[in-house]
């Protein structure tokens, strides 16, 4: 009888020994080593933690820290916006824990580390609440409680409120789990006072308000994705119309949420002209999306366009905010 | 496993670790500056 044997499951290199024992009574039996899976390539981790959207939520919270008034050392700041950073990727590596079967069928999603098999979907969610536990843990103990806490409910909120929950009940699944991503400016904020004022309020509510227009944009050109994957989105529930209608109107509350900072004595002049003519251009893009009803064979432009803009709007917009700052200080 | 799935296997075992260590320093660096900074608060 041969008995074939691979190196599993202790982490050593995957050598295949076999030996041979001679049995007598039974004919000899081959069987084939077991195949040994392919460690999983940390890029792979990496990209689990969606870098790009990694890249806005840092800059956000940066923007509500730097804007915030008062002073906090550069470490403990630094070590704020890192756990910021490893709060939002591991609630990403959840959510797409969570997804990873939706996202198999939809064309955008399909070759995301787990769906395409890189990674074991154990292990995501293992590294997922490593991070998540770790962030929240660093921000409680190095720099402030309350910021812990927010960030803790921050990522229950896209992990658990919009993700498991809202996501595949509602079409209102985007406007309401937007609070996720509107949370970071105000950890940031919370940081360097450690308390809750109005102004990062407003911070928090302007991200509110520009997600819906923003992600409805994209779910305009990959509808026919979010249906195969039977994800309730606006366009796919409540029609286009409708949706490109919401647009509009998101994009002119969100015109006027960016004023707010200004009414309330938060911001001065440089932010004012900055939201005014950034948030009049959200506006101007908005109209062609609100008011058109395009053809079968359409490109879809004035979409991709507001989507490409709502992206950049959001940077300028909170870097206008700490320039303005700076400025006053 | 043939032998360029053993490199392949070894190759990525290897990179995880360099970046888990590289992870691992920087924790304590963190750790440390954070504590100095704390303590000379």
């Amino acid at each position: 009888m041969t008995i074939a044997r691979g190196a599993v499951g202790n982490g050593s290199a995957p050598r295949v020994k076999s030996r041979t024992i001679v049995n007598t009574k039974a004919a000899p039996l081959e069987t084939t080593p077991t195949p040994v899976a392919m460690p999983a390539d940390w890029r792979d981790f990496y990209a689990l933690t969606k870098p790009g959207v990694i890249r806005l939520v840092v800059f956000t919270g940066l923007c509500g820290l730097l804007a915030a008034p008062g002073s906090i050392h550069p470490i403990i700041g630094f070590t704020a916006i890192l756990c910021i950073a490893l709060g939002a990727g591991g609630a990403a590596v959840l959510n797409q824990w969570w997804e990873a079967d939706l996202d198999k069928l939809m064309k955008r999603t399909a070759k995301r580390p787990i769906p395409a098999g890189r990674i074991r979907r154990d292990d995501a969610r293992d590294f997922g609440l490593l991070l998540c536990g770790f962030s929240v843990a660093i921000m409680g103990l190095a720099v402030h409680w309350l910021a812990g806490l927010i960030l803790a409910f921050s990522i229950i909120y896209y992990s658990v409120i919009y993700t498991m929950w809202l996501k595949p009940r509602t079409p209102q699944n985007i406007v309401i789990g937007g609070g996720a991503g509107a949370f970071p400016p105000l950890i940031g904020w919370i940081a360097v006072t450690g308390e809750i004022t109005m102004m990062p309020i407003l911070l928090f509510a302007i991200i509110f308000m520009w997600t819906p227009p923003h992600f409805w944009a994209l779910a305009l050109f990959v509808k026919p994705d979010y249906a195969a994957a039977g994800i309730p989105m606006m366009p796919n529930v409540a029609g286009e119309k409708s949706t490109r209608f919401q647009i509009l109107g998101y994009s002119v509350i969100l015109f006027l949420t960016t004023l707010a900072p200004v009414a309330i004595g938060g911001a001065g002049l440089i932010y004012a002209v900055a939201a005014v003519l950034l948030s009049g251009a959200f506006v101007a893009l908005s109209v062609p999306v609100g008011l058109r009803m395009p053809s079968e064979d359409d490109k879809l432009k004035p979409e991709k366009r507001l989507f490409a803009f709502s992206i950049l709007y959001l940077f300028a917009l909170f870097a206008a905010l700490v320039v303005d700052r700076i400025a006053l200080a | 496993m043939t032998p360029e799935e053993e490199t392949e296997y070894k190759a990525r075992r290897k990179a995880r670790n360099v970046v888990f260590a590289v992870a691992m320093f920087a924790f304590v660096a963190l750790v440390y500056a954070i504590t100095v900074v704390r303590v000379t608060d």
